[in-house]
């Protein structure tokens, strides 16, 4: 790992000034990608912003009959949380499938989702229930938030302060996780909202997670996992690695689909 | 140089460390404690465990600097007036180690599950088991040490077998 100047804010307002006044810092939030991007020496920053100490980050609240979940919230705390469980449960289960218990402790919301890593979870639930990413500058629907793999429409000197979800009527999430590094294979969340149906694919696209808008037109007027199956998935646009091929992706999306169907009822 | 302070095992301890210096490398090279193992780099292992603040993390992926000012304990923490702590003594008791080296973070991983959950289904411990990467012994007397372990600790008469 290259060294780096290390500040920890104790403010938002601070974090801010910190990166307009670094050209080169990097924010940091609970390490868990990028701690192993600078040991890889993948990242050269010439600071870094540790945003830990920022309570105005942290926490889940019950807001307009949906929950507001603090950008430096930790995925465990959004798994044991009884406002999410009672709320969104099926955000609360993805929480709890997030890579490993360490993982949950350390790793944040704001973070998975700056990072849009294709094969993370948070993105899925996003854009499955329709969420609005505020930031230290503006809200962003999620629609618009994942821009491609690894990309955001943040900006460089923008901070994700917090993600409000409404609420949906029905929800859940089925994830075929990587057997080595629990990252999804592929993830499908379903919701049936006030606004319509929202199915949200992550794992599988090449640009990061996308919806599924033919099965979320198969579904608007018959919520039930037989209403894809007549549809077929093409697997161009799908990622293909050691781990899948796109083909195998494809398939996937459909079980996954299917079984998220099921587990919402 | 950034210099720390946190409290690791119960005794306030501090230094001079690069902004980059590692929780485990401060722990391992500056403190001395090198029961907290390093068995990967990509964070995966698990043999890295500690606990911060009461919740267990890999110490290979925290800043010694984000850890300033915390309540850290590491495996050589965790005996008590020279008694073995009820998980290590059931590692011992039922052979939950062959090597030895996933050892220390498994067992730091265990008391943090057991901190939370105090009487888990054998499922759970696996799962929880998720970040712990053990080469040697295929996991069953791991299980089995840690479900003895939730049973000694509970005060519950049937040790597993
Ligand atoms: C072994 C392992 C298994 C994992 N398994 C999974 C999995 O199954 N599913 C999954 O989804 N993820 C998984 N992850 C990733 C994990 O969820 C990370 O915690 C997450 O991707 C990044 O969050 P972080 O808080 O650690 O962010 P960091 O690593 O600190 O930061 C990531 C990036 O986001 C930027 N950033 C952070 N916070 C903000 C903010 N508030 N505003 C703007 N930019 C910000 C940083 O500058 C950095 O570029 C795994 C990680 C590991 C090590
Ligand atoms: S050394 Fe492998 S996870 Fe920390
Ligand atoms: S006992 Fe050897 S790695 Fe687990």
């Amino acid at each position: 790992m290259y060294d780096f100047a290390y500040h920890k804010p104790a403010s938002l307002a601070d974090a801010v000034k910190l990166l307009a006044d670094h050209e080169d810092a990097k924010l940091m939030a609970g390490g868990q990608t990028y701690i192993p991007t600078l040991k890889q020496r993948l990242a050269r920053p010439s600071d870094v912003i540790d945003l830990g100490a920022i309570a105005e980050l942290r926490g889940i609240t019950e807001e307009a009959g949906g929950v507001t979940i603090g950008a430096m919230t930790r995925h465990g705390e959004v798994a044991e949380s009884a406002v999410v469980r009672r709320v969104i449960p099926a955000l609360a289960a993805l929480a709890e499938l997030i890579g490993d218990p360490q993982v949950r402790n350390l790793g944040t919301l704001g973070g998975s989702i700056s990072n849009n890593d294709p094969a993370a979870d948070y993105p899925g639930a996003l854009l499955g229930l329709g969420a609005t990413v505020r930031t230290s500058k503006r809200q962003i629907p999620a629609d618009q938030f994942f821009t491609g793999m690894f990309e955001t429409a943040l900006e460089r000197d923008e901070i994700v302060k917090a993600v409000h979800f409404p609420r949906p009527e029905k929800a859940a999430y089925a994830k075929f996780p990587n057997p080595a590094s629990r990252y999804s294979m592929v993830g499908v969340f379903v919701a049936k909202t006030g606004g319509g149906v929202r199915v949200a694919v992550t794992g599988a696209g090449q640009s990061g997670a996308y919806r599924w808008t033919a099965a979320e037109q198969a579904l608007a007027g018959n919520w039930s996992p037989a209403a894809i199956d007549g549809l077929t998935v093409d697997p161009s646009g799908l990622n293909s690695d050691i781990h899948a091929s796109a083909d195998y992706r494809a398939h996937l999306v459909k079980v996954m689909a299917k079984r998220a169907l099921a587990a919402a009822g | 140089m950034p210099s720390v302070s946190m409290t690791v095992n119960g005794k306030q301890v501090g230094g001079e460390v690069e902004s980059r210096t590692l929780l485990v490398e401060f722990l391992r090279n500056q403190l001395g404690l090198t029961g907290t193992h390093v068995g990967c780099d990509t964070s995966q292992c698990g043999c890295c465990v500690v606990h911060v603040d009461g919740r267990s993390v890999k110490a290979c992926t925290m800043l010694a600097v984000q850890a300033a000012g915390s309540q850290v304990t590491t495996i050589e923490g965790l005996a008590r007036n020279g008694q073995l702590h009820p998980v290590q003594a059931a590692f011992r008791e039922h052979h939950g180690l062959q090597c030895g080296f996933c050892t220390p973070g498994m067992i730091m991983s265990a008391v943090d599950l057991l901190q939370h959950n105090a009487n888990p289904t054998e499922a759970e411990v696996r799962e929880w088991l998720e970040g712990n990467l053990c080469r040697c012994t295929g996991y069953h007397n791991i299980v089995k040490a840690i479900m003895a372990a939730a049973a000694d600790m509970s005060g519950h008469a049937k040790a597993a077998e």
